[in-house]
């Protein structure tokens, strides 16, 4: 293989772990859960698609045949990693907050979310 | 003879697109991936046919690639923000919820929206409004909620309003 596309792919799957690292260290330092989620969201996109961009070409270029499961690993994350942290933050949404930011079409408050028993501050987690 | 087919049948494209995953996603492709494709194909539609499903109205495909682009590099560019603000000490971030007004009401477009949000780093999309005309938004630094607004609204919900009437 030609040692400059070498270079250049070795470099993309360090810059991927840099990015997992950033991720999951943002897992285990912030401080409360909403700011903790914003830390897989970014592992899935830049980790993973550079070492899937990686994967794509090295096995270009050593000749092996063109194979297109790569990319549907891609797609499939791209579409399933949004819906499990929208899942997260809708429970997190009705599990740890005192009360909901209020949406601007709803004038009066939820009564529900005032006074439940759950309640805990956000930053208690 | 229609109703009996669409009860074996309920989404053509559905079908169609199962079956072709199942078998890119085999090793190489033998007669016996092509039946297990095909079983999962009639069999994963059934289930999914109990979902309360509202149909995909898509206008126009010209934007799209535009618009990946606009993402792609908005989710590098905010990959490289969001990993100085963790690195960084953390009482210098102001995080906050944002409610973002929308402009359409089209169930798959309010979808894609949420999910190129939640994709770039830095936003979470939570929770859809009843009435589906505002979107909650938690930024992990917000210092200015406004200027995040415009932003999801002129980059993304621009192009996703022209697909998606």
């Amino acid at each position: 293989m030609n040692p400059v596309a070498e270079v250049i792919l070795s470099l993309l799957l360090v810059v991927s772990a840099f990015f997992t690292l950033v991720g999951s260290l943002g897992l285990v330092k912030l401080s409360d859960f909403f700011r903790r989620l914003h830390g897989p969201t970014k592992a899935t996109t830049m980790g993973v698609g550079c070492i899937l961009v990686v994967s794509v070409f090295y096995h270009a270029l050593i000749g092996n045949s063109f194979h297109p499961r790569e990319l549907l690993v891609s797609v499939l994350l791209i579409v399933t990693a949004p819906i499990s942290a929208n899942l997260l933050a809708k429970a997190a949404l009705s599990l740890k907050l005192k009360k909901r930011p209020q949406c601007p079409a709803d004038e009066t408050p939820d009564p529900e979310h005032l006074d439940s028993p759950a309640d805990r501050r956000p930053d208690e987690l | 003879m229609r109703t009996r087919f669409r009860s074996i049948l309920p989404s053509i494209p559905l079908s169609l697109m199962i079956f072709v995953f199942g078998i890119l996603l085999a090793d190489r492709i033998t007669a016996g991936q092509i039946v297990l494709a095909g079983i999962l194909a009639l069999v994963i539609p059934q289930v999914s046919r109990r979902l309360e499903r509202e149909f995909a109205r898509i206008k126009s495909l010209k934007p799209l690639p535009r618009l990946a682009c606009v993402v792609l590099y908005d989710i590098v560019r905010a990959n490289i923000h969001t990993a100085r603000l963790v690195l960084g000490p953390e009482r210098q971030l102001k995080p906050g919820w944002v409610w973002v007004p929308l402009d359409f009401k089209n169930i798959h477009g309010i979808t894609a929206l949420a999910s190129v949000i939640t994709l770039t780093p830095g936003t979470v999309s939570a929770e859809l409004s009843d009435d589906r005309k505002y979107l909650l938004v938690h930024a992990l630094d917000l210092p200015d909620p406004q200027a995040l607004i415009d932003e999801i609204k002129t980059r993304y919900e621009a192009p996703l309003k022209e697909i998606f009437p």
